[in-house]
């Protein structure tokens, strides 16, 4: 692994598209390691009962996969000062379909001791499902 | 609609939380990340690192329990069965580490109400053994209205 300079990033440089695949098998994984077993994400008869319209992600699962286009970019995973995001749409995972999410950023502003800002779009089958994805990243 | 009277409340973590290798791996793999410093300690120790490295969205792991305790109280009102996840954020002053023994303090910073939801925002604080603060996140509960 190799570090990210400040000094070879330039503001507008984009990173990405790369896409994430997401399946059920993930999302109990998911639960398992982060203690999430809201029903929601792996009961889809619960899911509809309660609105929804189908089994949908833990917004922290779509969170974290899009937290490797940051990681990668930077070649250190502890890197990440700041990251934040809405969840605007629900990433909806239907039974046996692999889905993808795709994850672009960009370079928006650099910024003191060696930190850039980077904002990423992460969008499911087109549609928008993460909002004002921003993170401060510290380069070498 | 949510108890104002809980904004400002805090909530001391309930003992400590050791950072297990496995449980990183663990978090890693679930998240398909094939990251070496996440499962490598030759490889997170290249990166002039102590122990193996937490991914940007671990402590989720930690705040999530620590918060859905801190949010139990009956008279603040919250039904689980409204609730999405609106928002989430977290502040990194050093990297997480296998080997932290971290605490874990929530505090209830906000409750409004906006055409017909509540908007609940909590914040989890973490600070190691030596009482250096770590790591803080924010969460953003949206309770849907009855409809």
């Amino acid at each position: 692994m190799t570090r990210r300079t400040y000094q070879s990033v330039t503001v507008g440089e984009v990173i990405g598209p790369v896409n994430y695949p997401v399946t059920r098998a993930m999302l109990v994984s998911y639960a398992n390691a982060s203690g999430d077993q809201n029903p929601i994400h792996q009961d889809e008869e619960f899911a509809k009962s309660v609105g929804l319209p189908g089994l949908i992600a833990h917004g922290m699962f779509t969170m974290a996969t899009a937290a490797r286009a940051l990681t990668d970019f930077a070649g250190d995973p502890g890197a990440i000062v700041e990251y934040g995001t809405r969840f605007t749409k629900p990433v909806i995972v239907p039974d046996n379909v692999e889905v993808a999410l795709e994850v672009s950023g960009l370079v928006a502003e650099k910024l003191p001791d060696r930190q850039v800002r980077i904002d990423l779009q992460v969008t499911c089958a087109g549609v928008k499902v993460l909002g004002l994805t921003r993170a401060i990243v510290a380069l070498a | 609609m949510l108890s104002p009277d809980f904004v400002g409340r805090e909530y001391p973590g309930v003992g400590t939380h050791e950072i297990h290798q496995s449980s990183i791996v663990a978090f890693a793999r679930a998240i398909n990340d094939e990251n070496p410093a996440y499962y490598d300690l030759i490889s997170a120790q290249e990166l002039g690192y102590p122990n193996l490295v937490a991914p940007p969205t671990y402590l989720i792991t930690i705040a999530l329990g620590e918060s859905e305790r801190a949010l139990s109280d009956p008279a603040l009102g919250l039904d689980w069965s409204r609730v999405v996840h609106g928002d989430q954020r977290f502040t990194h002053h050093r990297p997480v580490f296998a080997g932290d023994i971290l605490s874990c303090h929530t505090t209830i910073e906000a409750i409004k109400s906006v055409a017909g939801n509540d908007f609940l925002t909590t914040r989890s604080d973490f600070v190691d053994l030596a009482g250096v603060h770590v790591a803080s996140t924010w969460s953003i509960l949206v309770v849907r209205g009855a409809s």
